[in-house]
């Protein structure tokens, strides 16, 4: 073996690398909000009484999980345009990866919310509380406690599952090391760099929820 | 007017009937320890009184509101009513003062300073007032209940539900809750209570009613009824507990 | 050349999901396998052993799966291993799979109370015969139900493998949309036998959840 490996001429890449962890951190934030907001109203549905509200609502979190995030992305931006409906790369990503979190954070929201126990909203009620006021005092904080670690793992699974969408050209991070490669056939040098760049946005991002679910739910302010 | 008034009450949970039509009525100032098997529905009386479990036929008046009506203020109910359950049920998110506070600010609209002398005021009634900055994970179970009661208590309410209170703590612990309710007991507040302690209900209940098999199967003066009970039920009942 | 899409391009979509199971399977007992060996080196009492699986957990749940696929594709030939779609699918997905089944087997194990092994040594037992006849049969029943799990994730994920010019079902759907202008049908056909796996082992996974659990 004489390959002589050449990570240094990768330095000159730095612009299109910081662009690509800019693209794939605004991606991975829009699917958590889009995600979020699908799956509280797939969570609150499937929760339902009326069958016509839980039923449609566990099929679709059910077709989901259970097909690849790879396939979802295809059947939005190339299966859609047959139905007339044309979406930029971007858009395709940003819709695809959105549903496909809805149906993790529906599930993630429903565990979050059955953790508050009964007892906790009846002492709320028995206090003269109103049920908002219970929700918003009562159950939210303790809700949003117990669902935080699922959310903040979820959120680098996310970070880590849009580079699938380089698949369809969206130049987020994981796209550059295609455009590197292509500018300098060095393809190892390239994946294995932008790969670990990814290490480092995980290690990051584990420090920075981690000494927020600190500062939020385990410091008590001295008083 | 009384200010408990329960007219044949029923209530149901799916097949089984828990309440099978009780009548009973409380005035002010009195204080009624509830007695009886688990399952004799004691707990669900007091938790319907409350508006926390809906009631399929009966009416029940709590200081004038119509508790059973289809349009209830409940949360006028619940101010006038405090409740204080066996589990205590503090919010664990929130130090004892914001346990007190919570309420008064939300319900009563009192401001933060005025909230905060009512809080310092009830804790130290409980006797826990170092503790007014610890979280309910710092307390024993005994001072949690104590931060339960005075979480009540604050409300300033006209009538207060004890459900099994002491029935989690550990024995050593049981005295200091019972103490609490002593005291809450002689400045007059009108006080029902779901119990198994019945040498407390003995010296600080003035009436005990005992409830078997969803009815109220004997009411009277606290010492008469557990030193001479009249029927069979009562008297085994008695007999197992007291050994 | 634009052809209909017809019977038998499902059957060679079909065709082509069996090696998607192959791929799947070839990583399950890869991946086992190493798992184990992860498993082990995270609960042995010696620190260093623990930091290695503590790495190697870290730098696999920290990466994409699609950039450890592209650094063994283009890898491999340099250190002088000559390496197909295949090959380079395969290695990558165990090497993936063992850093989750090594995870999930660890938390089955610490699951088992120290007190079982307390129970199991004042009966005079040996470490093996604790660890044999009073632990791992409780560990097994905790493992099952995730293990099932993340085979799920792992059907799912052989689909990346597409993206390095591995024909298993997704690149075969790309083949047949490319064929036929017809990628609607094409891919929703793709995802419905991606489904009937996928579904069929979550319910399994299930079941088994609740009867280990019931039993226990």
């Amino acid at each position: 073996m004489n390959y002589n490996f050449r990570f240094e001429i990768l330095l000159r890449y730095q612009a299109e690398i910081l662009q690509g962890v800019l693209l794939t951190l605004q991606l991975s934030v829009l699917t958590m909000v889009f995600g979020l907001i699908i799956g509280l109203g797939v969570a609150i549905a499937a929760g339902s009484p009326s069958k016509w509200l839980s039923v449609p609502a566990r099929f679709y979190v059910e077709t989901i999980r259970n097909t690849p995030l790879l396939v979802q992305l295809f059947i939005v931006f190339f299966g859609l345009p047959s139905l007339g409906l044309r979406l930029s790369a971007d858009l395709a990503a940003v819709i695809a990866l959105s549903i496909n979190m809805g149906a993790y954070g529906a599930e993630i929201l429903r565990a979050g919310f059955e953790s508050v126990r009964r007892s906790q909203i009846e002492a709320g009620r028995s206090l003269g509380l109103t049920a908002a006021q219970t929700f918003r005092h009562v159950v939210l904080f303790q809700a949003t406690k117990a669902i935080y670690p699922a959310l903040a793992s979820q959120f680098v699974l996310i970070m880590l599952a849009t580079c699938v969408v380089s698949s369809i050209g969206v130049t987020e991070l994981f796209h550059q090391a295609a455009f590197i490669d292509s500018r300098t056939y060095r393809s190892f040098e390239a994946y294995t760099l932008i790969t670990l760049s990814y290490l480092i946005l995980t290690l990051a991002f584990r420090a920075l929820f981690s000494f927020i679910y600190w500062a939020v739910f385990v410091r008590r302010p001295a008083r | 007017m009384s200010l408990v008034e329960l007219t044949q009450i029923r209530k149901s949970f799916g097949p089984v009937e828990v309440l099978k039509g009780v009548s009973l009525k409380v005035e002010k100032g009195e204080i009624v320890a509830i007695i009886g098997r688990s399952g004799s529905g004691k707990s669900t009386l007091l938790r319907c009184i409350n508006g926390l479990e809906q009631v399929q036929a009966g009416r029940i008046l709590v200081a004038g509101i119509d508790v059973t009506a289809r349009n209830a203020d409940l949360n006028a109910l619940r101010e006038r009513a405090g409740m204080v359950f066996q589990s205590y049920n503090l919010f664990p998110h929130l130090d004892v003062e914001r346990n007190v506070t919570l309420a008064l600010k939300l319900v009563k609209k009192l401001d933060r300073e005025a909230a905060g002398k009512v809080a310092r005021d009830v804790v130290t009634r409980v006797g826990l007032a170092e503790k007014l900055h610890a979280y309910p994970d710092e307390l024993s179970g005994g001072q949690q209940q104590r931060v339960a009661i005075a979480r009540s208590l604050a409300m300033q309410p006209a009538l207060m539900l004890f459900d099994e209170i002491t029935s989690a703590l550990d024995p050593e612990l049981v005295g200091e809750v019972l103490r609490v309710l002593e005291g809450v007991a002689k400045e007059g507040m009108t006080m029902m209570l779901v119990t198994h302690e019945m040498n407390f209900a003995k010296n600080v209940a003035d009436r005990v009613i005992f409830m078997h098999e969803g009815r109220i199967h004997e009411d009277g003066p606290a010492r008469e009824i557990l030193q001479t009970p009249r029927t069979a039920e009562l008297g085994s009942f008695l007999s197992a507990v007291l050994h | 050349m634009i052809r209909e899409f017809a019977g038998a391009d499902v059957v060679y979509l079909l065709l082509a999901a069996r090696w998607t199971v192959a791929l799947a399977i070839m990583a399950m007992l890869g991946g086992g396998l190493l798992g184990l060996v992860i498993a082990a080196l995270r609960i042995v009492p010696f620190k260093p052993a623990n930091w290695l699986a503590i790495l190697y957990i870290n730098l696999i749940q920290g990466t994409p799966l699609l950039g450890q696929l592209f650094i063994f594709f283009f890898g491999l030939p340099l250190i002088g291993i000559q390496v197909d779609a295949w090959t380079a699918a395969a290695i990558s997905l165990s090497i993936y799979a063992a850093a989750f089944f090594g995870e999930i087997w660890r938390g089955a194990l610490q699951s088992v109370s120290i007190r079982q092994w307390e129970a199991g040594a004042s009966l005079g037992l040996t470490y093996g015969q604790r660890l044999f006849y009073v632990v791992l049969p409780q560990a097994l029943r905790v493992a099952v139900a995730p293990t099932v799990g993340f085979l799920v994730q792992l059907i799912k994920n052989t689909s990346l493998t597409a993206l390095i010019g591995f024909v298993e079902l997704t690149r075969a759907g790309q083949i047949i949309s490319g064929a036929t202008f017809a990628p609607l049908r094409v891919y929703l056909v793709v995802a419905v036998v991606y489904f009937v796996i996928c579904f069929s082992l979550s319910q399994m996974s299930r079941r088994l959840e609740r009867k280990l659990h019931v039993a226990r």
